[in-house]
């Protein structure tokens, strides 16, 4: 577990960042908390002659929330976003989800636009932003650009960010009506099983919208029209969530790994929607 | 003498010997980061070795081509078996009686397998090097199925080709290593042949791993002007390598010193001798410069010596009341490509013949085959007594299948099984002779203290709610009772290498009455320091603060076998209570003579001798020594010393009852534990707390492997747990709050009556776990599934029972 040589920038500006992945393309990364990408790099799974970390790079660590509109900076840890009581009273689902990632060491380092960004179908973040409708703004030589989190992931470790793009921050609308971020792990520090980011509005006990995204069970995250359009309209009640989990069975893929084989994890899929969504809608009527 | 008046209250505080939970004297150091590891060790001009190792699992290998690596800058040289072969160090004899390449010699047989040793300047250069090296390899049938080994035409070990005569007996097959077997086989088929009731079973003890914190590594040091060696690593037994080094290099043993600094652990996983300790040493003797060799977590998950691996068959047969007339055990063992199991010589199977347990069984028959396969070398003894481990969930499993058949409550089998009171010294079927035990009261305390008929109460309404669609959660009540045999061991049948399994201590007192002591175990985490001290501050009056313990140089202690099967207090410790009489036995002719009487005159109180009818005339230890060395005492040489070489008569055997509590969610698979109770009985106590500690420990490292943490390979041979993201380690936040409770049955044969307490936890809480999800499940007609109960295992388990819709 030892990296293979690389070298090592520091650089202070956004301008500088771009035109040292521009001069070394796919020989050059950014790095953020490190979290992820320094045990590829340790296990000579990812090969990075140029590492650039973000760290010096001013502006990139706010959260802002303005109006009905949130923005988490790129390099905001998980851990800024449990502590945050403005956020978590306006967007609760961060906290809980953040919580849910690694442990207390790792989340310390490990950031926002790092989870977002890696691409790895087991982080938990892009699922969430998902969930949120949120937009993911980058920043490459030809300027910014967005591009909304739903479109954003291609395959395992692709997605439709440029070699010379760096993600500044995400954002979204101030999430309404009852959430739930329901992971199952094997243990503190692992990656879900199956996990599932819900939010649902309630309108005089009916749903009046809903959004639902899964994790880890398929390349990339999954969000689920149908199993939110199957509750749309309901009263949310037990057949409305089982079309809702039936819907989305159909759009998961899950493949066998240590964690178990496809039959378990789509059982499992379904468990955790389940739960997610009935305890989503408790909080609904429990705020109404 | 013998009223505590406060006086000698004090006088007996102020000594912190048994019975006394002194704090730690180790952990200020490794709580301030202040320990000295392997790693820790840098020497002037020290190279870094890095091994190349096969990815394939079974190869040919047809070529190694060092040129791109010898090229970098700061390599200084690859070593092959080519390079070792004129030493005659490409292979090396194992514990076991086999052999086991140190570096590939024409063939890997398992992934991970050490091809060619690169030694550079740096560590980062040594890890580019490796993967500069070029090997060619020709792919070869993989085998990871000990049944389909033996019925293979694949040879998976040609240098053995012929030899139908193994280090203990006959070869049944080219892949077949050795079968061994204890006890009555006619007498027990007879038995079963006969019997009222008999119950089957055939369970998978899945391959796992020690996985100390801290990874395997030595540092070598060949000084060729005086021709010394000195080589320092992550040894649980360091007397043995030197004797092992000596054996194999040549070098005479007195020119080497090995020596064990700080162990972050070992868990059996450090008594073997690695290919990277062979390495090191032989790159240090070709460079002249000190070689490091410290290996990664990857590298100790899938090369060094992993555990269990034991498929079981077993046969129990009772009357229709329930007692136990017979117990017959098969077992096919996967020892991967070399057996290089860490068992005392004549045991190829360890222990594994204690497989009766707790119980009063008249007849039983044990047979073990050891088998080749194309996984990693090892078998050691995770945190247990050799293959006890394996033994006591067999008998443990087969007694919960037993009370099924017999739809018997499990708790009442045990008990009308158990070996009495006073049946001890009590020789079991498979002939140990079990030294002391009060199983009864044990297992009613445990009962008694967890409610067990309330607990079994609970669970019939919770079957009940479930049934009525009420809960998806089901309750499980794990038991288990277990005896260990531990303390290895008696030299007339225990011996490592041909070196007999004694232990020892030499204990030097200082003239201002302090002293140290030097023993031939060595400490991995255990608290040696803090507890050896106990024993020696009763014995000898000193205060433990003023007792300096010291292990692990070879040049300086006496003669051991290390520490491994919880035998350091029943063998070392006896060991340091008998030098400590030795002490007290010259201090007594000393004081005598100090106070002008016979030496029958004067008793020994506390922390010093005082005349016997006169208590206010007497001498302290401290003065005692002080006239040991500034005074000529008339027919007693100067000086207060002594050393103790301790052969046990007998092992030692703890025992415990264990109640594990767990609710679980049908639907995840997930288990819940909701209570753990642990009662210990490890005989004389010497340190309260550092019990508790060990059974933590212990508890957790069992937790670990019933619920998820395996070594597990696919068909071709690749590991698939090679980093602790899959290799299950549990954390506080995984593991249950423990009950430990104790009851006090001392070994009637060792000098302060300890047992031994490291490994009892693992040992019993493995089947208190497995049997806590099996039980959840026994209302419902499972009759057993194996370890791990990972998520997935256990939701599989509810599916195939049918309770998913
Ligand atoms: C033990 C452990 C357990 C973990 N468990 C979980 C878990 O349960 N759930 C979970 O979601 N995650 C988990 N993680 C991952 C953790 O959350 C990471 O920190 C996170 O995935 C990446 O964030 P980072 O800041 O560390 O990014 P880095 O590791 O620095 O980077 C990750 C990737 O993103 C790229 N990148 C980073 N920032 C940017 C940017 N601004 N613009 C463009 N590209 C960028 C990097 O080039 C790299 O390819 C775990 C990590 C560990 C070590």
């Amino acid at each position: 577990m030892i990296p293979a040589a690389f070298d090592y920038y520091r650089p202070e500006t956004m301008d500088d960042v771009i035109a040292i992945l521009q001069e070394h393309g796919d020989d050059a990364r950014v790095m953020a908390g490190g979290h992820s990408l320094i045990p590829m790099m340790k296990l000579r799974m990812a090969d990075v002659p140029h590492l650039i970390d973000l760290q010096a790079i001013d502006g990139l660590s706010d959260i802002t929330i303005e109006g009905n509109r949130i923005t988490l900076g790129a390099m905001v840890t998980q851990h800024d976003l449990i502590a945050h009581d403005g956020l978590t009273a306006a967007a609760p689902i961060l906290q809980e989800t953040a919580l849910q990632i690694a442990d207390p060491q790792v989340r310390y380092m490990g950031t926002v636009g790092g989870n977002v960004a890696n691409g790895d179908p087991g982080n938990d973040m892009p699922g969430l932003m998902q969930c949120l409708d949120a937009t993911i703004n980058l920043i490459g030589p030809d300027g910014a650009r967005s591009v909304a989190a739903r479109d954003y992931y291609e395959s395992a470790y692709m997605t439709a960010r440029e070699d010379d793009e760096v993600l500044v921050s995400v954002s979204f609308d101030t999430p309404s009506g009852g959430h739930a971020y329901e992971k199952q792990k094997r243990k503190i520090g692992d990656y879900a099983t199956a996990a599932a980011a819900v939010q649902i509005a309630n309108s005089g006990g009916i749903v009046a919208s809903a959004s639902i995204a899964m994790t880890n069970l398929s390349d990339v995250p999954v969000w689920s029209d149908d199993a939110a359009k199957a509750l749309i309209g309901t009263s949310c009640d037990a057949d409305a969530v089982k079309a809702a989990v039936a819907a989305m069975l159909g759009d998961i893929d899950p493949s066998e790994d240590n964690r178990g084989p496809v039959a378990f994890k789509r059982h499992v899929a379904g468990v955790i929607l389940t739960r997610a969504i009935t305890r989503a809608w408790s909080r609904t009527t429990s705020r109404a | 003498m013998n009223d505590m008046t406060p006086d000698r209250e004090e006088r007996s505080a102020n000594l912190k010997g048994m019975g006394c939970s002194r704090k730690r004297v180790e952990d200020a150091r490794f709580t301030q980061g202040k320990g000295n590891y392997v790693d820790d060790i840098k020497l002037p001009g020290m190279l870094h070795g890095d091994f190349v190792r096969s990815p394939y699992a079974h190869a040919k290998v047809v070529s190694v081509n060092k040129e791109a690596a010898l090229a970098l800058p700061g390599v200084v040289a690859v070593l092959t078996a080519e390079d070792l072969a004129p030493l005659n160090l490409h292979w090396m004899p194992t514990l076991a009686g086999d052999k086991q390449m140190v570096l590939a010699d024409g063939k890997v047989l398992f992934q991970g397998q050490e091809v060619a040793f690169v030694v550079a300047s740096d560590r980062y250069i040594a890890a580019d090097a490796v993967e500069l090296v070029e090997v060619e390899y020709e792919e070869l049938p993989v085998i990871t199925d000990p049944f389909e080994s033996l019925k293979s035409d694949v040879v998976l070990r040609p240098d053995l080709d012929g030899q139908t005569e193994g280090a203990h007996g006959p070869r049944k097959h080219h892949n077949h290593i050795f079968t061994w077997e204890q006890g009555d086989e006619a007498g027990t088929n007879q038995v079963l042949d006969n019997a009222e009731v008999v119950a089957e079973e055939t369970m998978y003890y899945h391959r796992t791993h020690p996985c100390p914190l801290e990874t395997c590594g030595s540092v070598a040091s060949m000084d060729k002007v005086n021709g010394k060696l000195t080589l320092w690593g992550t040894f649980q037994a360091p007397h043995v390598v030197r004797t092992v080094a000596s054996l194999l290099s040549g070098i005479e043993e007195h020119n080497i010193r090995v020596v064990s600094p700080d162990i972050g652990g070992g868990f059996g996983n450090k008594v073997g001798v690695y290919p990277g300790y062979v390495c090191s040493i032989v790159a240090s003797i070709v460079t002249g410069v000190p070689v490091k060799w410290v290996e990664d977590r990857m590298e100790n998950l899938m090369s060094t010596a992993f555990a269990r691996d034991y498929h079981m068959t077993g046969k129990i047969s009772a009357t229709k009341e329930g007692k136990i007339t017979g117990l017959h055990c098969h077992v096919t063992a996967d020892h991967g490509g070399f057996d290089a199991c860490a068992d005392p010589t004549k045991f190829p199977a360890g222990f594994m013949n204690i497989c009766t347990g707790s119980y009063d069984i008249p007849v039983a028959y044990l047979a073990v085959d050891g088998v080749y396969t194309n996984k990693a070398p090892g078998g050691v003894s995770y945190r247990c007594s050799f293959r006890v481990t394996e033994a006591v969930y067999f008998i443990e499993r087969m007694i919960e299948v037993l009370a099924i058949e017999l739809d018997m409550d499990a708790a009442e089998l045990r008990r009308i099984n158990f070996i009495k009171k006073e049946q001890f010294p009590y020789t079991a079927a498979l002939g140990w002779e079990y030294d002391s035990g009060d199983y009864h009261t044990a297992w009613d305390k445990a009962l008694k203290t967890v409610d067990y008929d309330g607990l079994r109460k609970e669970q019939a309404e919770r079957v009940e709610a479930f049934k009525r669609g009420e809960t998806r959660k089901l309750m499980g009540i794990g038991l288990t009772f277990f005896t260990e045999i531990v303390g290895a061991g008696p030299v007339k049948n225990c011996d490592i290498l041909g070196m007999g399994m004694f232990d020892s201590c030499e204990i030097r007192i200082h003239p201002t009455g302090s002293a140290i002591a030097r023993l031939g175990t060595i400490s991995q985490g255990q608290g040696h320091a803090t507890t050896f001290a106990q024993i020696l501050a009763s014995e000898i009056g000193i205060s433990a603060d003023s007792i300096t313990i010291e292990e692990g140089d070879t040049d300086t202690a006496p003669y051991g076998l290390g520490t491994y099967g919880s035998r350091s207090t029943p063998v070392a410790g006896a060991a340091t209570a008998m030098a400590g009489r030795k002490i007290r036995a010259k201090a007594q002719m000393i004081a005598a003579y100090l106070l002008e009487v016979h030496d029958d005159d004067v008793e020994f109180d506390i922390d010093r001798f005082v005349v016997k009818g006169a208590p206010e005339k007497f001498k302290t230890m401290k003065e005692i020594a002080y006239a040991a060395y500034n005074q000529a005492i008339p027919g007693i040489e100067p000086g207060l010393e002594a050393v103790s070489y301790y052969d046990p008569p007998n092992m030692t055997y703890p025992f415990g009852a264990y109640v594990c509590v767990m609710d679980i969610d049908v639907d995840t698979g997930v288990p819940e534990i909701r209570r753990f109770y642990a009662l210990d009985d490890c005989g004389t106590r010497i340190n309260p707390m550092i019990i508790e500690g060990q059974i933590h420990g212990g508890l957790t490292e069992a937790l670990a492997v019933a619920l998820g943490q395996e070594i597990a390979y696919d068909d071709i041979g690749n590991v698939k747990t090679g980093t602790l993201m899959d290799f299950f380690l549990p954390t506080a936040w995984e593991v249950p709050n423990y009950e430990t409770d104790y009851t006090v049955t001392p070994s009637p044969h060792h000098p302060i009556g300890a047992k031994g307490v490291g490994e009892s936890p693992h040992v019993g809480g493995v089947p208190c776990f497995s049997n806590a999800v099996q039980d959840a499940f026994r209302a419902f007609g499972l009759r057993h599934t194996n370890m791990p109960h990972d998520h997935w295992r256990i939701w599989q388990t509810a599916n195939k029972l049918g309770l998913h819709e």
